[in-house]
């Protein structure tokens, strides 16, 4: 490889001995060391993940909230265990205020379910923006449907920033809620929540967050932020798939009627009446994602004894230094250019569709996403077709972003 | 190992270059919508049939390299084709591009068609081949519903 006149990296972040933490990334992929810059879809997981899975199912498995028996009381401690550190984690005032889910869209289908039909009459507005995932349009979508309501758009510039003069126009007397991601997957716009709760605040609207992509890459904490409810993919952030949590105010939650109904989430049952468990129970219905939650647990005490600053400064260094050599190549254009951005690079190149470019780099051992990222919206806004993505995690190197920029000039070639 | 030179082939590069038929038909007497939300490939088909015979195909729409090619070349293949013949090439089509009972195929039946022959080997593409086979098959049937490859 060419010696770069380099932006020099600063940061002190031993990345090779964070790399062995990742069995996954010490594979091959077409013959080729694998080149993972995939991590806005999932993350890679840490040994101390798969451990701590394939250790609760050889020597901890049982039902949870069940059992008398010594086994069913530790699986509950495990599961119970984990809330308290998913709570430290988010910085939640109570550990009551997480409820476990399979993921961010199941949270926030939980909140436009149930607050949505506490709180959303007709005439009522719902605001997202204009560069959310379809997980956080959707659901909207369907309680508008079902209220009455109107779903508004919180407008962006070209460089995928949110119009802030615009936002503050629509938080009218009608706005019931705003849903606004943390950082934006497909574009990697970081946005500005904290001022965005407190406008809404001001005029009493509460705000979720879409937290799939703040977790992986920011110190999260919800008592800084003041959102009323703040979502987690489990999966994004070095845990395993199929677990995630909500976290809300105390104060929503206990407001709130139950999502799903069944077995652990009541107090008591007759065909007459059910009365429901307190929080966070009474939105946890049939057993839970038990061993998920546990993985999750060793996801959070995995990034609990990392340098998160560093880790952070090592995607910064990432970011800048891919934005730079992806520049490199013939009639690439970045998609997202926002001021305040995550480690998440959307380009396209011209004349050639993303999927081929997607196909073409994987010969290279190089998994980038490529297609519309679930947020057609933004593709639409942005006039093209389909981006190709590569988000890096703390794990990637600079190195892997050579090789991406070596398998991009190869594109042209393929297609002479 | 599979091989960009087998799925990116010189017909397909140049097909996807300067694909064929691509224009609208001034009153077309069928037509259909194909998109694949993958990896947002349109299509927009249309077609002049004469008694049975498909005498002129145009399509209109936007996609990787590998559907718009085989919408180009499907074109070429259909026309002066009954719909029985057209939905006949489909089907020898489909099974060289999934590798399904009739694959390999005859190269006497696809002729130019055989140039995805190397698809089979790229799974996540074989809807980006198959997307204006199935928009075809769709503006043959002309209940005139979008069809989409999910």
């Amino acid at each position: 490889m060419s010696a770069k006149p380099a932006i020099r990296s600063t940061t002190t972040w031993d990345v090779d001995r964070i790399r062995r933490d990742f069995p996954i990334l010490g594979t091959l992929a077409h013959g080729k060391p694998l080149v993972y810059l995939d991590n806005g879809a999932t993350s890679q997981k840490p040994q101390a993940v798969i451990d701590a899975i394939s250790h609760y199912y050889e020597s901890g498995n049982a039902n949870v909230h069940r059992g008398v028996y010594a086994l069913s009381e530790s699986a509950t401690a495990a599961y119970e265990g984990t809330r308290a550190k998913v709570a430290r984690f988010l910085n939640a005032r109570e550990d009551r205020e997480i409820i476990y889910v399979r993921g961010t869209t199941e949270a926030i289908n939980l909140v436009a379910s149930s607050f949505g039909r506490l709180k959303v009459k007709a005439g009522d507005e719902i605001l997202v923006s204009a560069m959310e995932h379809h997980s956080n349009i959707v659901p909207w979508q369907i309680l508008a449907e079902q209220a009455g309501a109107v779903l508004k758009v919180i407008p962006m510039n070209e460089r995928g920033e949110l119009l802030m003069d615009e936002y503050r126009k629509l938080l009218t007397p009608r706005a019931r809620i705003v849903a606004v991601a943390h950082i934006s997957n497909s574009l990697g716009t970081i946005n500005p929540i904290k001022e965005m709760v407190r406008l809404a605040h001001g005029q009493g609207v509460p705000v979720l967050v879409d937290g799939a992509q703040g977790a992986p890459h920011l110190v999260v904490d919800v008592q800084d932020l003041d959102c009323d409810f703040y979502t987690v993919s489990g999966h994004k952030m070095f845990g395993p798939t199929g677990v995630g949590v909500l976290y809300g105010k105390a104060g929503h939650l206990e407001a709130m009627p139950p999502y799903q109904g069944g077995g652990d989430m009541i107090r008591s049952v007759t065909f007459a009446k059910t009365t429901y468990a307190p929080i966070p129970a009474k939105f946890e219905a049939g057993t839970p994602d038990i061993g998920g939650v546990v993985g999750l647990g060793a996801a959070v005490d995995y990034l609990g004894g990392l340098d998160r600053k560093a880790a952070a400064a090592h995607e910064q260094d990432l970011l800048e230094y891919g934005t730079r050599e992806l520049g490199t190549v013939p009639g690439l254009r970045i998609v997202g250019t926002a001021a305040h951005k995550a480690s998440v690079i959307s380009f396209v190149l011209d004349g050639i569709h993303a999927h081929d470019v997607g196909t073409i780099v994987d010969q290279a051992g190089v998994a980038i996403r490529t297609g519309h990222h679930c947020t057609q919206p933004v593709m639409e806004f942005f006039q093209v077709p389909a981006t190709a993505r590569a988000s890096f995690a703390f794990y990637n190197t600079r190195e892997e972003v050579d090789v991406l920029v070596e398998a991009l000039k190869g594109v042209r070639k393929v297609f002479g | 190992m599979a091989d960009l030179t087998e799925l990116y082939q010189q017909t397909i590069v140049e097909h996807n270059r300067s694909p064929r038929n691509f224009k609208t038909l001034d009153h077309p007497t069928h037509h259909a919508d194909g998109n694949n939300p993958l990896c947002g490939d349109q299509i927009s088909l249309q077609l002049k049939v004469d008694g049975d015979v498909i005498k002129e195909v145009g399509f209109q729409g936007s996609g990787c390299a590998i559907s718009r090619a085989s919408a180009s070349l499907m074109t070429a293949a259909v026309m002066g084709k009954t719909s029985r013949e057209a939905e006949q090439l489909f089907r020898s089509f489909h099974d060289m591009v999934t590798g399904g009972p009739d694959a390999p195929a005859d190269p006497t039946v696809l002729g130019k068609l055989a140039a995805f022959a190397g698809v089979r080997q790229f799974p996540a593409r074989v809807k980006c081949a198959n997307l204006a086979w199935h928009t075809l098959h769709a503006a043959l049937e002309s209940d005139g519903t979008p069809i989409s490859t999910e």
